[in-house]
Formats: C-alpha cells, structure tokens, sequence
C-alpha cells in the first residue's frame, strides 16, 4: 500500500475519446498538460460539456487516457494498484447522493473501508470522523439513508469518500441542485477540510463565486482544451477570455472593475465582497477625496456610514 | 465501456431504408427471416450474406461494424459447432483418430445454423440501426392494430415498449456512473472473494433499482400533467406514409425473394 503521503498529479497531453472507432467518437479531451502540486486548491472550471467530468474521472484509473500520461509522484498508475490509487485520491462524483445503497448511514459509509483491514473499533471511529467532518452529528448513523434530505444523503455520500482519508479529495459540481444555504455549507466544511487535514483538493464546477472564494489556482477548460491556467486572480482579471469559454467572473469582481474606469486607484483582481470592502475602505481612510469625482458618479459619493455598516 | 455495445443500435442517416416506412421495414424483415429459414443450399445462404453485406453498406454500416454487433453471439455459435460435430451421426469425416468420430453432415449442419443465426442477427439490426426506436414502436402499433378488435390494448403495449426502449440507454448511463462511484469508493468488481464481490455488485443494483423507481414516477406524473390517458382520442403528431422509398424496397425484396425461391426450387 502507498504511505501516506502528499501526492503530485503530472498530466502531460492527456486526450480522451468516447467510443473510438465507432460512428459515435467523440473527442471529450485534448492535449491537456499540467501539474496539480500537493496541497493546493484546484479550481476546474468550465461550462457543462467543457471536458471536466471526463478530466476528473482520468485522475483515480476510472478512465483510460486515449494518448497522453498520467503520472503520481512521479510514475506512472499501476492498473494493479487502483485501489491504493483510489484510497488516496478520493473522487466524489456529481449527485454523489445516487450511489446510496447500505441499510443504515454507518454502512454505507463505512463500506469503502471493507477489505482495507480495519477493525472494527477503528473503522467505527473513521465513520464518525468522517461524518462530522461533513457537518452532520453521530444521530445520523443509525437512519436509513433512504429517509434523510437530499443535502443530508449529499453529505453521506461524502463522508463515504472521507472515511479512507485520501490526501487528494476531487469534487465534481458538489453543490449541483442545492438551495443557497445547502450551497454554503458543502463548500464550507470542504474549505474547513482543505485548511484542517491538509490535502489537495481538486473542485470542478461553473459556480465561479465559489471558485473565487476558496480556490488557489483555476484551470479553465473550453471545448477539452485548456484554454486558462493560473492563480485565480490572473484567471479571472482575463474577462475576455473567460467569456470566450462561457463563464463569467464573479459578480462582485465586474462591480468592482466597472467601478475603476471611475476610480483608477482601486487594485486590480478584487474576487470577493469581504475583499472589495476592505478595498473601498482603504481608499476611504486614506482620505480619498470623494468630492472630487462628484461629477462623474450619477448618485454623488457613497456616505460613510454604509462603508461602517459593511 | 457498456455502451460500446453496438448491436442494434440506431444509426443515423438518410438512406433508402432510412426514409422508408417502418411498417414496409417489419414487414421486409419479416419476409427476410423467413427467407433465411427456407434457405439450405450453399448457393441460397452465399446470395442471402451478399444481399445482407451490400445493404449493410449501402446503409452505412461498414462490414466491420457488422461484425463487431456478432460478437455476443460468439460463444453460441461455437457451442453449437462443438454440439452439432459431435451428436450428428453419419458419414465420418476423416478415416483417422478422433476425426471418425466427427460427421460431415454435423459439419455442414452447424455452419448452416452459424451462418444462419449471422444473418437473423444482421437482418434485424438492419432493421433497428434505420428505425428509430419511437418509430419502430410506431409501426409496431399500426401493423397491430387489427388485434384491437380483440380487445388487445395495443397502444398500451406500445407505449410500453417505446418507454422501456427509451430508458435503456438513461440505465445504462446510470448503471456506468454508480458502477464508477463505488469503485471510487475502492469496491472491487473484478478480484477478491465471490461473497464479497457479489456485495459489491449489490451496491450498483440497489441505486440503480432506486433511481429506476424514481424515474417512473417522475414520468408518471409527467404524462398525467399532460393529460396522458391511453388511446382516447389521440392523434398524431407524425402520420405513417407510404413513399417512394418504401415502394423501391419492396420492390428489391420482391426481386431478391423470388431469385432466392427459384434457386431453391431448382436445387430441390
């Protein structure tokens, strides 16, 4: 079994075709390079159809590159080996909530862990990490999955990727279907996890606010290419690019870009509101003189007591 | 992975066969096995693979997809080969060692029955990689219909089968992506102990029983709130017409039949 470790994926010109050889071939993936370093946060974003599904599912053996490599730490995956593979780098699938099958929550959890030779003292402590680390408490072990919420079955399913304790952790569309609180909280305990147990997490979604706020590096993939590849500010200061591959950036980050072609001064890449506030009230402290641009803003200048009440 | 089973699949395109009707299509196929089984001369069976072959690939199924549909059959047909050798008494094959105990008339038997069951096979997957299956299910009912008047629901039945059809690719997508998950979650579906392993197949069926249930639902409520009740009073959106295209058809078969017949007779 491989210790446990710090892993870094290398892809180097990974391409997939669907059905090859069939009137039905589709090309999913095409020449993508790059390197996932141990620890960070990936963000992969891309609008659906974009190649993440098929990207994430080459990183733990579930697919097969058509031509190009995958290699862990340096060599390459061993199809005899998958299941290592597999327990170190933890795929929770879209509508992971699907895969539920066990009579109650600790089983299902806990199945990942049959033949890892637990005992039983062990595995059980492993469940209950695993689902409080998921935001929900040890009462839940004992229900039938069948009978929670769809959040609650959501993060189940979760936890049963949790509970062999992969040191990479890849999501694909966590959050897909949820109301905004549901939202919330997935990508919560998930940054949670990221800071706390130090891993690499690997997030494929088009909910670019989220990206923004949690991710370290964003990958943008349009039409199976790479079509974006840096730190998340450089990523998402490339507008125009960005809605060539069908996103947008964050809402707040267009305000605030929309709101320097009137103020100069503010700084470039601003990706979240907590950010953009301690921005503008930087500006303000430093005695920016408001009056001046009175001219220019159709509703005069932003009062003081607002900045405060942010 | 299970969706590069190809047999039977509909093909896209816009070929004669395509455009014909899909009453004229069953009914072909219909008269094509029926060929197929009065056929027994070698003359017969190498006219019946030539006309299978050319309209394969008139309709755009190159001879490799063809046979690439055959394989699930593999294992049959080598079972019959063995059986037929075997069991069939008659003239030995060769006077030596374990060939006396072989008869040529078993030899020629089970490559008749092979080639026999090639052409069932690729006859019907002509019919079903140029039919949609809405449309198959379409012509299916029409050409039922007489059976109405026994009281038989024929529309239910083929509203039936026109759903199972067009969920079985839905499942197996299903099937692949919990197949995928759990083996995220390191079940093993190809090593370890049966016992196990049969447990493992048990967290596939059980979600993919669960969505299928839930799929029926959703559809059921979905047909409701369109005021779906059966036959009443429905019309057509798309009305089965006979064309040129399907003329033509009949035509070639009526040709290719009465040549076939006739090499038959003579051979008898």
């Amino acid at each position: 079994m491989l210790k446990k470790e710090m892993l870094s994926i290398k892809l180097e010109s990974l391409s997939h075709r669907y059905q090859q050889g069939t009137p039905f071939e589709k090309i999913a993936l095409s020449n993508i390079t790059f390197d996932i370093e141990p620890g960070e946060f990936l963000g992969i974003a891309g609008r659906s159809g974009s190649g993440k599904t098929t990207l994430i599912q080459h990183l733990n053996g579930l697919l097969k590159p058509t031509s190009g490599r995958i290699s862990v730490n340096g060599s390459l995956v061993d199809p005899r080996k998958m299941r290592d593979l597999r327990r170190q780098i933890g795929l929770v699938f879209q509508h992971p909530e699907h895969q539920l099958f066990e009579e109650t929550v600790f089983r299902d959890i806990a199945f990942g862990l049959t033949g890892a030779g637990l005992s039983v003292a062990e595995a059980g402590d492993r469940v209950r990490d695993a689902i409080t680390a998921v935001g929900l408490n040890e009462d839940f072990l004992e229900r039938s999955p069948f009978e929670l919420s769809g959040g609650e079955k959501r993060r189940v399913a979760i936890a049963g990727v949790l509970v062999m304790k992969p040191s990479v952790l890849v999501l694909d569309e966590p959050a897909a279907g949820l109301d905004p609180g549901g939202r919330r909280e997935i990508f919560d305990f998930i940054i949670k996890l990221w800071r706390e147990r130090n891993i690499t997490v690997i997030l494929a979604t088009h909910d670019m606010e989220e990206l923004a706020r949690s991710a370290n590096r964003v990958v943008v993939l349009q039409h199976g290419r790479v079509a974006l590849n840096g730190s998340t500010r450089e990523v998402f200061h490339d507008v125009e690019a960005l809605e060539r591959a069908g996103l947008e950036p964050p809402q707040i980050t267009r305000l605030m870009q929309k709101l320097k072609k009137v103020l100069p001064e503010i700084k470039d890449g601003i990706l979240t509101v907590d950010e953009a506030v301690s921005e503008l009230k930087r500006l303000y402290q430093e005695g920016y003189r408001w009056g001046e641009y009175d001219k220019r803003f159709a509703y005069g200048p932003l009062p003081a007591r607002q900045f405060d009440a942010a | 992975m299970i969706k590069d089973l190809l047999m039977g699949r509909y093909l896209p395109g816009n070929s004669m066969l395509h455009r014909s009707d899909p009453r004229t299509k069953i009914l072909l196929t219909t008269v094509f096995m029926v060929l197929v089984f009065l056929a027994e001369g070698y003359l017969s069976f190498l006219l019946l693979l030539s006309f299978v072959l050319i309209i394969s690939s008139r309709v755009g199924k190159p001879l490799k997809h063809a046979l690439r549909g055959v394989k699930p059959i593999l294992f049959i047909a080598l079972f019959m080969i063995v059986v037929n050798t075997i069991a069939v008494k008659g003239t030995p094959l060769l006077d030596y060692g374990i060939f006396r105990h072989l008869s040529r008339e078993g030899v020629t038997l089970s490559v008749l029955m092979v080639l026999r069951l090639f052409l069932l096979l690729t006859g019907a997957s002509l019919l079903t990689s140029t039919t949609t299956p809405i449309s198959l299910t379409d012509g299916l009912e029409a050409l039922l219909k007489p059976l109405k008047s026994f009281k038989i629901p024929v529309h239910e039945a083929a509203m039936m089968m026109s759903i199972a059809l067009r969920f079985i690719p839905v499942l197996l997508d299903e099937a692949e992506r919990i197949f995928k998950s759990q083996a995220s979650r390191c079940a093993d579906f190809a090593f370890g102990n049966p016992l196990q392993r049969a447990r493992n197949y048990l967290s596939v069926l059980v979600p993919l029983f669960v969505g299928a249930f839930r799929r029926a639902d959703e559809l059921a409520t979905a047909m409701e709130a369109r005021c779906y009740r059966g036959n009443a009073g429905r019309t057509r959106m798309k009305r089965l017409e006979l064309s040129c295209a399907d003329f033509t058809c009949t035509a070639v078969m009526l040709v290719f039949s009465s040549a076939l017949i006739c090499i038959e007779y003579v051979r008898s």
